[in-house]
């Protein structure tokens, strides 16, 4: 709906001290609310967004309040709406939850960057991204209710208090729903900013900390849940592309003709990595991509060898030329000349990939004009919140409508934009006709953007008592931040430290995959960890007890991950177990499992894990269980079969019968998740699960066999080398 | 281009589609029926389960020319008027989706057990359930919802 200037002029515009300001405007029937820095801004946004709101009351009492995060099965859909209603006092069953406009101005959070607002589903950030920005927007909805009331009934605001979706006057015991106040809604001279103490009192929660069944399921179950893959439009058009098995090759087709004289091919459409086809139904785009004939161009990827580069990066670190220096504390090489016993170990990953269950895809559409353009899609969002479109069209921001979609899976990839530029340049082609662009399976595999592989040289120090004195990182790998992050231990007393980055380049896409470089690096620290409890004799939950002892926190964790796991206790044969310490996204998290292997296959099973987490507060406790279950089992498929090869320049994998995740089979018998009680500020917990378990599982295997598993995915071939060794 | 005649949830639709099209094709993109889902396209996750005269089969493996008029066909949609289908139930009871994507086909192949083996140990659904992928590692909670959903169905009966 196009707004008139009347309709603005009529809004009232407030501005608050702390970034969060509310607005609460009447047009028509219903009151919106919107939170916004900048008047401006807001009148700019307004302009073009009618429903622009964090929240929306009507007389019959419904309240929708809007999401700003993506929902890709981590439960942001009912956890963000839960903190606004917890200080909004809303009556969760009138509670509705729908997707905000991707418009960062208004939605975004700055935990992001201080200076820009951003919104982004990544890096587990979304719940304390949001959290103080839902409990103030929640408070100041509150605080109008409340007020309105107030000026409705002719009695002072202090005398009124709020009970679940409806204010209250005790006095004269009238109490008015939130519906009902909807043709009374006034706006205060000034809304507070409320202060911690001036918020709901903890021990009132209904929401916080106490589980509501997640508002996306009902319709997931019943296979209504639209992803973006579902959208249909009349008229729509079909679109693949082929992009080779060589990262970045250009293409060169020798069968246009042919192609294009296929039934229902409509355009080619070449791309500097590809060839796309639009078709008229999607089974004959995808027969024509079967008989492309394309030849493909050299790139730096070409002649590549996934599998042999290990050899290269092993000379590399120990090559001279420091690389970035990430941590230097105290003096390493000092502390490594005078240890009592100095360690040197390298380990290895070769690259995984997201396999999130829901290919990529997007429906695009251009207007006929090729100025607008509007998409429907799952995405993980991003720094621009119009994911590249504006700039790829030669278009402003706002003609650039983003619809955004459930989302089958993330992990990462879907905080690239790939997919929706090819299909917003398939649609281009064909305006205003909209293009449902299709990435097979295959598509996906082989053209992913893997975690990437790394060799790391870890080295450490240690006294004659067996007490670590330096510990030393050294990743090589591509990717910048992709290998970088989690290589700090801030949290472990140890005096020297020192971590750095030599970077090489292979052409190999690469992308943030769950938990980034927490992966593959805490599966070196917290190996390398076990390794020197192994030598000194001592048991590794001790080290880790020495290790942690400044840190009381993550102490906790450690303390009660043994204390469910019931480490001491012994084991039946051919059953060990293994302890992982780590921190990820700002949470602490210790990790046990308990495996047993059969020798005779190389086969190991996960049978048990238990992981005990401080997560700051916590939202909704079984979803972050479901969480941490789901990134316990997501961790083990990877780290017992998953691998992505690449000879000569070419990704070897295509699709579920090579690149292998876990099955139902291959489940663990339970999965125990406890979370430490804490009043600091909500942290992230999709991703805490994942990296616990290559370094568990590898100091379990050190414990039951004495040998060593250092180079990730532990397929039986490598498990059955390493018990020969 | 060939016309076919299909029995989906007890309603029969006409497609007029090339011969060797996928019945997942012609219900997701033909016909509008999108609960079933794409995930692999050679019968490995699942995704894409329905019933078939009520055996549970991968629709992305079934060309439309293979299937005969009288099969009846039901989809994720046709399973109950309102997902309250008691294995439906159980999902929600048990909290089980996260993305939400594979669970169309995980609950169509749950269905498909217990009607075979209304009392089924945690082996024997692992066994039966081990072709339908889940990515976002939700299978703890399948396994429970599948007993759950036992002992709705047991109490019914
Ligand atoms: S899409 Fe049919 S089994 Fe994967
Ligand atoms: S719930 Fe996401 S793939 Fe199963």
């Amino acid at each position: 709906m196009e707004l008139n200037n009347q309709g603005i002029s009529r809004r009232e515009f407030l501005k608050t001290s702390g970034g969060v300001a509310l607005f609460i405007g009447i047009s028509g029937l219903l009151p919106h609310m919107i939170s916004c820095k900048n008047n401006k801004e807001v009148q700019k946004i307004l302009e073009k967004h009618e429903l622009t709101a964090w929240v929306k009351i009507s007389e019959d009492g419904q309240v929708t309040i809007y999401n700003p995060a993506a929902e890709m099965g981590q439960g942001s859909m009912t956890s963000l709406p839960a903190i606004f209603a917890e200080e909004m006092d809303a009556d969760w069953s009138m509670v509705n939850v729908e997707f905000s406009p991707q418009e960062s101005d208004i939605y975004g959070s700055d935990k992001w960057s201080a200076s820009n607002k951003v919104m982004l589903t990544a890096g587990s950030m979304i719940t304390y991204g949001y959290y103080s920005i839902m409990r103030q927007a929640g408070a100041q909805a509150r605080y109008i209710l409340m007020h309105s009331a107030a000026e409705h009934w002719q009695v002072p605001i202090g005398d009124l208090s709020t009970a679940p979706g409806e204010v209250i006057n005790e006095k004269d015991n009238k109490r008015i729903g939130y519906g009902d106040l909807v043709p009374y809604l006034t706006m205060p001279v000034s809304l507070p900013e409320f202060s911690e103490a001036e918020l709901k009192d903890p021990k009132n929660y209904r929401f916080i900390g106490v589980d509501r069944p997640r508002v996306d399921i009902p319709e997931k179950v019943a296979g209504t849940a639209k992803f973006a893959i579902d959208i249909q439009l009349p008229d729509m058009l079909y679109g693949v592309l082929e992009r080779g098995t060589i990262h970045g090759a250009s293409p060169t087709l020798h069968n246009e003709s042919e192609i294009l004289g296929l039934k229902g091919i409509l355009k080619l459409v070449p791309f500097d990595y590809g060839i796309g086809i639009i078709a008229e139904t999607l089974e004959q785009a995808l027969a024509a991509k079967k008989l492309l004939n394309i030849t493909w161009g050299e790139t730096t990827a070409s002649g590549f060898n996934s599998q042999d580069c290990y050899e290269a990066y092993d000379k590399i670190a120990s090559g001279k030329s420091a690389g970035k220096v990430i941590t230097n504390e105290g003096d390493i090489e000092n502390a490594l000349k005078s240890a009592s016993k100095a360690f040197s170990i390298d380990y290895k990953n070769d690259y995984v990939y997201h396999a999130q269950m829901e290919p990529l895809n997007v429906v695009a559409q251009v207007g006929a004009d090729g100025k607008s353009a509007e998409v429907w899609v799952g995405s993980q969002q991003g720094f621009d919140s119009k994911l590249g479109i504006p700039d790829y069209l030669g278009i402003p921001a706002e003609s650039v409508k983003i619809n955004l979609q459930y989302l089958g899976g993330g992990f990462g990839r879907r905080s690239m934009t790939d997919f929706v530029l090819e299909g917003t340049g398939l649609a281009r082609e064909v305006a205003p006709r909209p293009v449902k662009l299709i990435w097979t399976r295959e598509d996906d595999v082989s053209y992913g953007a893997y975690r990437p592989l790394t060799l790391q040289r870890l080295r450490a120090s240690a006294d004659a008592s067996g007490k670590i004195t330096g510990f030393s990182h050294c990743i090589v790998g591509d990717g910048g931040h992709l290998v970088a992050s989690g290589i700090g231990i801030d949290y472990y007393d140890i005096p020297n430290k020192y971590a750095e980055w030599r970077e090489v380049s292979e052409g190999i896409r690469l992308k943030h995959w769950r938990s980034v470089g927490h992966g593959p690096n805490k599966f070196a620290i917290e190996c390398m960890v076990d390794e020197i409890a192994t030598h000194f004799k001592q048991d590794p939950a001790d080290l880790r007890r020495n290790l942690l002892a400044k840190s009381p926190r993550a102490l906790a964790t450690l303390e009660k991950a043994i204390s469910m796991s019931d480490w001491y206790s012994s084991l039946p044969e051919n059953r060990s177990k293994g302890i992982a310490f780590l921190e990820r996204s700002g949470t602490l998290s210790t990790g046990v499992c308990e495996i047993s292997v059969d020798r005779s296959t190389g086969k190991i099973s996960v049978h048990h894990f238990w992981s005990a987490s401080d997560a700051g507060i916590i939202i909704q406790p079984d979803n972050v269980k479901a969480q941490m279950e789901g990134g316990i089992l997501m961790g083990i498929g990877s780290v017992l079969k998953e691998q992505i090869t690449i000879v000569d320049g070419q990704v070897q994998q295509s699709n579920f019968n090579d690149y292998e995740i876990m099955r139902m089979a291959d489940i663990p018998d339970s999965v125990e998740t406890a979370l430490i009680e804490s009043r600091e500020p909500p942290r992230g917990v999709g991703e805490s699960g994942t990296p616990l378990v290559a370094c568990a599982i590898a100091n379990a295997f050190l414990k039951l066999t004495g040998k060593t598993l250092r180079h990730l995915p532990f397929t039986p071939e490598r498990v059955l080398n390493a018990l020969n060794s | 281009m060939a016309a076919y005649s299909l029995n989906i949830n007890n309603k029969i639709f006409q497609v007029d589609v090339e011969e060797d099209t996928s019945l997942l094709w012609v219900l997701r993109e033909h016909l509008g029926l999108t609960g079933t889902k794409y995930g692999c396209g050679i019968a490995l996750c699942g995704s894409c389960t329905v019933h078939v005269d009520g055996n549970p089969m991968r629709a992305c493996a079934m060309p439309v020319n293979g299937l005969d008029k009288n099969q009846k066909i039901t989809t994720i949609e046709g399973l109950s008027e309102n997902g309250d289908h008691p294995v439906q139930e159980a999902w929600i009871e048990a909290q089980a989706p996260q993305c939400g994507y594979c669970q169309s086909g995980q609950i169509m192949q749950a269905v498909a057990l217990l009607g075979e083996n209304p009392n089924p140990t945690k082996q024997e659904i692992k066994a039966y359930m081990n072709g339908n992928l889940c990515r976002c590692g939700t299978y703890l909670r399948i396994l429970k919802a599948i007993e759950l959903a036992a002992g709705k169905i047991a109490a019914k009966t």
